[in-house]
């Protein structure tokens, strides 16, 4: 099976296989860890402000005698949630986009690849920062909607020139002359055919988002408090970096570790599926 | 004589214990040619290559292959790059791939030359062009400034031969030289090598899985299974008395065009897998002469009197008895639909074509987009098709076949003229119509890999038509669908790559006949297959539509397996029709040029035949059907036209000629103004018996 030479062949993978298990860990101590530490993140412990690390607050407390470890933590797992989903949103959009496009062709096509270049060339930072404080009072999910809105144009059109070649497959021309509906010829046909682009690009797109979130958070357009995320937390530990080091290095040192270990799984499901590049 | 190339046990193993090539042996000497006959896996090209140093470099070769006497395996990579294309040169199958986009044919002709010669670019330069007029290019001082996309794929096989011969090699290795190319094209490329051969004197290697090719062609032959030499021999002992189940099998199995009609011999069942090998003889599992013997112990490749060597333990027997692949191999009975005995008129028309046209615009400019031209790619065709009867749509590459069929399947208004499936008229449908009509029209392609969504277990695509249909319960129609094939019931779990290349089509197949549809258009269903499992799939088909009272439209360049399978038969060129009629007066007494020349470019397997044969050889190319030729289209590469006067060839030039039925003959017609039954193949020995 093909998907069984795949596994196997990025399990062999050495830095696929250290991606992955950092991935593991990274996920597993954000979700697991704040149950194992002391303090819940909401805690202020008014008797220790900015303690270094070690003995009751094992990564040290802030200005406001919140504890490190478990403010981290949280923020991570803020991170990751976002990562995914805006990673999700984005790759599923530029999946059915263009292949709308590329197997509608025409004036869909047209349409649809005029949104896409719009997009590419608006400045999305700027728009984010724009639209991000008017909502302030909403749920943090329209942060991730806004964050996929600006990611997903590359991939489409790799995937619609993608479709342009698939189309054409006997396959295809079969579930035409079956009298098959087109929208399902693409959903069953086309989508399932370029899987592996997609997941290629689904993990690339999740590292892509926790950097995007960790960046606009830092200049306060992201996530807005009392909600953490590791870009806010850098954000306020970068003030203080010199003088409290363990403010700004175990976010800063965390969100490193989450995007490398994302990046080679990614690389290495690339190289699993497509033996051909050797890039 | 010394031998020019000596292989000794040649082994290649791949990465994984795939045994490509398990112990090879042959000499070539100089003017001879050795024809290397195996269906794909082979390992007839892995065997050429290994030769030439090119495999990758984690192939394991063992053995010996001497030049000269000079060993060659093993060799470091400089001296190697000296050999190659001085002494042995090589001609590939894909003569697009072959050249760089970039450079001008002249330019790496000239190129190849300098490499292994001390000349100036000038002289260098004159030989490109002598070797071009050589192969036969028209205008070679002209043409060697073309670039490889400028050149039609034979002409690039051509030059492709004119590079391979630029350096007086003693050696051509010829894979697949012919395959990528249409009948016509290929006579006279074939005609070609052996100009080269002459030309230089050198030995040839002829790699193929067209036992006609080789043949016209070779001198020896050897026959490979499972990457063995399974039969050795001069190629009339070979082809006349074959001593080795599979070469009789071989024999057997393909569609003569100039053999009966009816059931032809298959070999059941598929080759090993190179992965693992049965421990007897490879060819066991398929022999029907099977013992017991066969199956403890590979047989070797032993001498039988003269230059012939056999593997298999009961050759003499069969020497004894004299026995041929028709008396080994079971024949299937193949029953007939009682719809097949009423008169064609009194039948329904399942399919009618009127003045069918099909014009594509031509295109120019990036940003504002300008028509300059017209392609004309079915340019007016007409042809019906009744009940329980199969015609046959032939033609090379461009000729309008595979527009055709798809304006067909579309059920779409046409450009102009009408297509009427089942008594409706394309352009009077409407949605739900057009989707119910569908059911009684399916299609089966040609390439099976190609076909059958990858991702896909077998139960889902043989389902899919039903679903998309309404039909809610598809479990059991599937598995009976399975068995209908010719395949097991419990195969709908498995992924399509995990079948071979027939049963994959026998899938296509399955999925076609889902709805039970009346009419069945198949593009070139075997095209793609190997000969032994070609024979197994045509059975198949000519079973079914006796069984389901199926009608076909089937499209095909192989004249052969048209034959077989075909009642009537419509030979296309350039958009139009050039003879329509039914089969056997069509094949035994072709009356339109290009029929003839078609006829006549085949080969056939039977040497004595190929080698006192007379063809007709088209002259160059097929015209663009962006600027088809005023009047007859085919009167630019005609050899009739040649013949007539002045006077009759106006006629030609201005009047388009139309399919108008010959006088003396019940359904044939022919669209010439000078239609002339001749006869081109002439009746082979076993047809006169009958």
């Amino acid at each position: 099976m093909r998907s069984k030479v795949v596994l196997g062949r990025m399990l062999k993978n050495r830095q696929a296989r250290y991606g992955m298990i950092a991935f593991v860990a990274l996920v597993l101590l954000a979700y697991v860890g704040p149950f194992v530490g002391p303090y819940d993140w909401t805690d202020k412990d008014f008797l220790s402000f900015l303690v270094p690390p070690g003995g009751d607050h094992w990564w040290g407390t802030t200005t406001i005698g919140q504890d490190m470890y478990a403010l981290t933590l949280r923020g991570m797992q803020k991170s990751i949630v976002i990562g995914v989903l805006t990673a999700l949103i984005a790759t599923t959009l530029a999946a059915i986009v263009g292949a709308f496009a590329g197997y509608f062709g025409g004036w869909i096509d047209k349409a649809l690849m005029w949104g896409v270049d719009l997009l590419l060339v608006l400045p999305s930072f700027l728009v984010i920062a724009i639209i991000s404080p008017r909502l302030k009072e909403s749920s943090w999910l329209w942060f991730v909607v806004l964050l996929a809105v600006f990611t997903w144009m590359i991939t489409s059109r790799v995937v619609r020139s993608m479709t342009l070649s698939l189309r054409e497959r006997e396959y295809v021309q079969a579930a035409v002359y079956m009298g098959i509906p087109r929208w399902k010829i693409i959903l069953k046909h086309i989508v399932p055919n370029l899987s592996s682009l997609l997941i290629i690009d689904y993990t690339l797109n999740v590292s892509g988002a926790v950097i995007g979130e960790a960046a606009l958070s830092f200049f306060g357009f992201g996530i807005q408090p009392p909600e953490v995320s590791l870009g806010t937390l850098i954000a306020e530990g970068a003030r203080n970096a010199t003088g409290y080091p363990w403010l700004f290095a175990f976010p800063a040192g965390l969100l490193v570790l989450l995007v490398l270990s994302i990046n080679l799984i990614g690389d290495g499901l690339r190289d699993a599926l497509d033996p051909g590049s050797n890039s | 004589m010394s031998p020019i190339l000596e292989v000794n046990d040649l082994t290649v193993t791949f990465p994984g214990g795939i045994q490509a090539v398990r112990g090879v042996s042959y000499q070539v000497s100089r003017g001879e040619v050795l024809g290397i006959v195996g269906e794909s896996g082979s390992g007839k090209s892995v065997t050429s290559l290994a030769v030439m140093g090119l495999l990758p470099r984690n192939a394991v070769v063992s053995g010996s292959v001497k030049l000269h006497g000079k060993e060659l395996l093993g060799m470091d990579e400089g001296d190697l790059v000296k050999v190659r294309g001085k002494a042995i040169s090589m001609i590939f199958q894909d003569p697009l791939s072959a050249f760089t986009p970039v450079y001008t044919i002249g330019n790496q002709l000239a190129e190849a030359v300098r490499i292994h010669q001390k000349v100036g670019k000038d002289a260098a330069a004159k030989k490109a062009v002598e070797l071009l007029d050589l192969v036969g290019i028209p205008h070679p001082a002209i043409r060697a400034k073309s670039f490889p996309h400028e050149f039609s794929g034979g002409m690039r096989q051509r030059a492709m031969i004119a590079m391979a011969i630029a350096n007086d090699p003693d050696l051509l290795i010829c894979d697949e030289p012919t395959t990528a190319l249409d009948v016509t094209i290929q006579a006279q490329i074939l005609e070609v090598l052996k100009t080269a051969q002459q030309e230089t004197g050198a030995g040839i290697v002829m790699i193929t899985h067209d036992l006609g090719v080789v043949a016209g062609m070779a001198d020896r032959v050897m026959v490979m299974y499972a990457g063995k030499p399974v039969e050795e021999g001069a190629v009339d002992d070979i082809y006349y008395r074959p001593r080795m189940p599979y070469t009789m099998g071989l024999l057997a199995s393909i569609p003569r065009v100039d053999g009966a009609e009816g059931p032809l011999v298959p070999i059941e069942g598929n080759p090993p897998s190179p992965k693992n090998l049965p421990t007897g003889c490879p060819f066991a599992p398929r022999c029907p002469m099977r013992v017991d013997a066969c199956e403890e112990e590979e047989p070797p490749l032993v001498a039988i009197g003269g230059d012939r060597h056999v593997a298999c333990i009961r050759s003499r027997e069969i020497e004894h008895k004299n026995l041929t692949g028709q008396d080994v191999f079971p024949t299937p009975v193949i029953e007939h639909a009682p719809i097949e005995r009423v008169p064609r008129e009194q039948r329904t028309t399942v399919l009618e074509l009127e003045n069918l046209i099909r014009h594509y615009p031509l295109m120019k400019g990036a940003v504002f987009k300008r028509r300059v031209g017209t392609v004309h790619a079915v340019d007016g065709i007409s042809f019906d098709i009744v009940e329980g009867e199969t015609l046959a749509l032939v033609g090379e590459s461009g000729c309008g076949k595979t527009t055709t069929l798809q304006q067909i399947m579309q059920l779409q208004p046409p450009q102009d003229g009408r297509i009427v499936v089942l008594g409706k008229d394309s352009s009077k449908l409407d949605k739900g119509t057009r989707k119910a009509l569908r059911r009684d029209l399916q299609i089966v392609f040609q390439d099976p890999m190609a076909a059958l969504d990858p991702r896909m277990p077998v139960s889902d695509i043989i389902a899919e038509p039903l679903r998309a249909h309404g039909h809610k319960d598809t479990d059991a129609k599937v598995k009976e669908l399975l068995e209908l094939v010719g395949l097991s019931a419990t195969d709908g779990d498995r992924y399509p790559q995990h079948f071979s290349g027939g049963q994959r089509q026998r899938i296509g197949i399955a999925r076609a006949l889902a709805l039970e549809p009346k009419l069945l258009v198949l593009d070139e269903p075997v095209s793609a297959l190997d000969v032994s499992i070609q024979a197994g799939v045509i059975n198949l088909l000519e079973d079914l539509k006796g069984r389901l009272g199926l009608s076909y439209l089937f499209v095909a360049h192989d004249l052969a397996v048209v034959r077989h399978l075909a009642d009537r038969v419509a030979v296309m060129y350039l958009g139009r029709i050039a003879e329509l009629g039914s089969v056997d007066r069509v094949y035994d007494h072709p009356a339109h040029p290009y029929t003839q020349a078609l006829l006549s470019a085949i080969p056939l397997p039977d040497p004595e035949m190929e080698r006192t044969r007379k063809r007709i050889l088209l002259e160059g190319d097929l015209p663009s059907p962006a600027d088809p030729p005023s009047g007859c289209r085919f009167r630019t590469r005609c050899p009739k036209f040649a013949r007539l006067s002045e006077h009759e060839r106006t006629r030609c030039v201005e009047e388009e000629p139309v399919v108008i039925r010959l006088a003396n003959a019940g359904d044939h017609g022919a669209a010439c103004h000078y239609a002339e039954e001749i006869e081109v193949i002439t009746a082979s020995d076993d047809q006169e018996e009958q």
